[in-house]
């Protein structure tokens, strides 16, 4: 009678997070890893929002250093993947930010 | 009734009333210390185009012109007319600059090609009824500008642009968009997506950088289009654009219209 529920409850093992492609060359990203997990759709719409409003070209991060604002020259010349980062992350949280109806993907990785 | 919540009712209901009358007056005061519109002079750049209409006669000069814009910002291809998109494209004089043709006007003077584009006005109609502030005029250097992201594709702007300077993408622009052999896009400046207005942006992404907009480089880099293009700041009496719009006589489009155009054509 219970095995129905037991082996669903075995075989959910799978449904964990996914595993993300990191990249190999850089160590760290603009902000700590638990904010940009959390916050980088924040981060992202900041970022979009000075550059496109406002003209700033310039982040500076909590740690001093400063970045480009840019999703396809910063963001993507270190996570060059977007199938094995992006997306991989994105369909476990079944959201489809639109990102890429427009903008352009670094083809050639 | 709790005589406490009665009070305070009471109060309430007066300082709505008392609100209500003050409005008006604060609508007063907050119009009087904006002064009215902005003036055009106030603006520290305000970036303008003089076309020399003689040297874009050549077909080769006006496609140079069209082709690096549409390479530079990934503009789609699309033949059929209702759908096309158009950032810098070439009219029939007649229809460029309809109050310059009158009964005597020959007929090849009619329909000789002219260079058109967004005239990134001084007073942008466009912007005037955008409901979502998708497109504005820049402070800094008083380009009309596109935000994508908030465009809702009302195409209210279209309806006001007296120029047609502005397209609609009916479909996605994608396929239509040239690519490289290896299917990379020649620039990777954003596509647009369907349901989304675009236009000439004066190449704002190029002038960030220090760099002169795609069709003037172009036009100069064709044989006899020298000049065909000058760009520059009108606000600065010593550049380029200021000495031909001072030694040559020049004309703007539907200026009665009152929008203030800031491309300018010496025919």
């Amino acid at each position: 009678m219970a095995f129905p529920v037991l082996y669903a409850l075995g075989a959910s093992g799978g449904a964990g997070p996914p595993e993300l492609e990191m990249p190999e060359e850089a160590t760290e990203c603009v902000e700590n890893t638990p904010l940009m997990q959390a916050n980088h759709m924040d981060l992202l719409a900041q970022w979009r929002n000075a550059v496109v409003r406002d003209g700033e070209r310039e982040y500076t991060a909590t740690t001093g250093q400063t970045y480009v604002m840019s999703l396809t020259g910063t963001c993507m010349d270190c996570h060059d993947n977007r199938e094995t980062f992006c997306q991989r992350c994105h369909d476990y949280a079944n959201v489809s930010p639109r990102c890429w109806d427009c903008h352009v993907e670094p083809v050639g990785n | 009734m709790d005589e406490s919540r009665r009070t305070f009712l009471k109060g309430a209901g007066l300082t709505a009333v008392g609100l209500g009358c003050g409005f008006p007056i604060l609508d007063a005061a907050a119009s009087a210390l904006q002064g009215g519109e902005r003036e055009q002079d106030t603006l520290a750049t305000q970036w303008a185009m003089v076309v020399d209409v003689e040297k874009c006669l050549a077909d080769n000069v006006r496609r140079a012109c069209t082709e690096a814009c549409h390479a530079e910002h990934n503009v789609p291809d699309i033949t059929e007319r209702d759908d096309e998109v158009k950032w810098i494209w070439t009219e029939e004089y007649q229809h460029v600059l309809p109050d310059q043709v009158h009964g005597g006007t020959p007929e090849a003077t009619k329909t000789m090609p002219v260079l058109a584009l967004c005239n990134h006005c001084d007073k942008p109609p466009c912007v005037r009824v955008c409901p979502t502030g998708a497109t504005w005029k820049r402070d800094s250097d008083g380009i009309v500008m596109m935000d994508q992201h908030r465009c809702i594709g009302c195409r209210y702007c279209m309806a006001a642009c007296p120029y047609g300077a502005r397209s609609f993408n009916w479909k996605d622009p994608r396929p239509f968009v040239r690519t490289k052999p290896n299917g990379e896009f020649l620039s990777d400046y954003p596509t647009r997506t369907k349901g989304v207005v675009e236009k000439c942006n004066f190449c704002s992404e190029r002038l960030r950088e220090g760099r002169e907009p795609a069709c003037v480089e172009a036009a100069r880099s064709v044989q006899g289009g020298e000049g065909a293009l000058t760009f520059g700041d009108r606000s600065d009496p010593e550049s380029e654009v200021s000495r031909l719009l001072r030694e040559r006589y020049t004309i703007a489009r539907k200026i009665s219209l009152g929008t203030g155009p800031n491309v300018f054509y010496i025919v």
